[in-house]
């Protein structure tokens, strides 16, 4: 199993290798959206300052869903999805392997990056660090919850729009904690609680969405 | 173990035929006593009922704002149960109860939210704030829409029971946050009005009132979820023997 794991997840990087555009293609949208919001709200530092750990969030979240889609498309369309559904270890190993690799592929880049789009966007010093710790504990639960939705829509018409009605609704604690996390270090106090609570969510949501992935992939099969 | 005379069957209304009679038998009743207690709850909310020392006549909305926030949590817990029954037994019927319930769901979400609007206008002088409970409330009313739209687009009947009862069984993690938001958020949102464990800190009739509302939203929740699952029933199973012979003997009776 960890074998066929590790299989799985060195092949998603590969095919990624080979397509690098869309790799870069979910950092390049969000750094197009975060750009949005000094032109849309207006470039006064201390308003950008205040909203920068929220845009940068939203913007990460919108990222993560554009790209999940993507996910199980392309396996699901040529066979190999059910080929590999109907090996031993079915549904729980290829939806561990995705989740990990869309990660690594999109949330690890992200929280590398959002320390740049936060000081574009006025943060400074210590809130910096805190939003890239707050994304490195939210970015793999938006990764989980992709997956799922990924795998539910798995071959319909409409999936993108509905993997992103889908998570929304049970992404917001990780966007409430997230940007809390920030928010705390700018008001003087700990990020402590918040990031207990990201770990929280992040062990809850790798506990029930990675089975309700499998399932849905077993599902969609049918 | 002592034989058992009579055995009790729970299974016999899980035959879409049989819930179908089952469920047109109890659709008239239902109404009846969603119209009568509506008709009670309203005359005593608004014409018996004390007006409120601080808020004056406009808390009266909570006859309508209470019960329909408790049925858009009910009504979500009830539909992720059955669609659980329905996906882990593979029971049709289940799967079918689950998706007839989602729309009165939804609505009962709205109308919270709406009169929810009214009465924050005068009280609070906004028509909405993003506190955990509204927040939360909204959500919800999201995963009601997410489940719908899921359901509608999976063509394959049962796939689209699965992939839908696997979304409402994700979902269900949203229902404590709202339940409990006013307690662990200490927003503007007041705190609950009706509680289980202490005494009702309300006049009693203004407790009775809402207490019938709430029973008639329930019956009126019932016979719309009921209607709608007949509705429901008669379109997957429209090459069945027994429909063939229900829609012949209406035609025979509208001629």
């Amino acid at each position: 199993m960890p074998a066929l794991f590790i299989t799985l997840y060195l092949r998603e990087l590969r095919l990624a290798r080979r397509r690098p555009v869309e790799v870069v293609l979910p950092l390049v949208f969000c750094a197009a959206a975060v750009s949005l919001f000094p032109l849309a709200v207006g470039p006064e530092p201390q308003t950008l300052r205040q909203i920068a750990p929220g845009v940068v969030w939203a913007c990460a979240l919108l990222a993560a869903m554009l790209s999940v889609t993507q996910l199980y498309a392309l396996d699901g369309a040529d066979g190999t999805l059910e080929q590999m559904l109907l090996g031993d270890p079915g549904g729980g190993v290829i939806a561990v392997a995705k989740a990990a690799a869309h990660w690594s592929l999109t949330g690890l880049p992200l929280v590398l990056l959002a320390p740049l789009f936060g000081l574009l966007l006025g943060l400074r010093g210590a809130a910096l660090g805190v939003l890239a710790v707050s994304l490195l504990l939210g970015t793999p639960v938006l990764s989980l919850l992709g997956n799922v939705a990924a795998a539910l829509t798995q071959g319909l018409r409409s999936a993108a729009m509905l993997i992103v009605l889908l998570v929304l609704p049970l992404s917001i604690p990780a966007l409430v904690f997230g940007t809390g996390a920030v928010a705390a270090v700018e008001g003087g106090q700990s990020p402590g609680a918040h990031y207990s609570l990201l770990g929280a969510l992040l062990i809850f949501s790798a506990l029930t969405a990675l089975p309700a992935t499998a399932a849905a992939l077993r599902i969609s099969m049918e | 173990m002592a034989p058992q005379p009579q055995r009790l069957r729970w299974f016999t209304f899980a035959a879409p035929s049989r819930f179908y009679t089952l469920a047109g038998a109890l659709v008239p009743w239902l109404w009846a006593a969603a119209a009568v207690l509506g008709a009670a709850g309203l005359y005593i909310g608004f014409f018996v009922a004390p007006t409120d020392a601080q808020q004056g006549e406009a808390y009266r909305i909570i006859f309508i704002h209470v019960p329909a926030a408790w049925m858009s949590m009910l009504i979500y817990a009830v539909m992720a149960g059955w669609a659980a029954l329905g996906y882990v037994f593979n029971a049709r019927m289940a799967a079918m109860l689950a998706r007839a319930l989602a729309p009165t769901g939804a609505l009962a979400t709205c109308v919270a939210l709406v009169t929810g609007a009214f009465w924050g206008q005068p009280t609070w002088g906004t028509w909405w704030v993003w506190d955990a409970r509204l927040t939360s409330e909204l959500m919800l009313l999201f995963l009601y829409l997410a489940y719908m739209a899921l359901v509608t687009s999976i063509d394959d009947p049962r796939r689209a029971d699965q992939a839908g009862a696997l979304l409402a069984i994700v979902g269900v993690a949203n229902l404590p946050v709202i339940y409990f938001s006013v307690r662990w958020w200490n927003t503007l949102h007041q705190g609950a009005s009706v509680s289980m464990t202490a005494a009702p800190k309300m006049a009693d009739t203004m407790f009775a009132a809402l207490l019938l509302m709430s029973l008639a939203f329930w019956a009126y929740a019932a016979a719309v979820s009921l209607t709608r699952a007949r509705a429901i029933v008669l379109e997957r199973e429209a090459d069945a023997e027994w429909v063939r012979e229900r829609v012949a003997a209406g035609r025979e009776r509208a001629a």
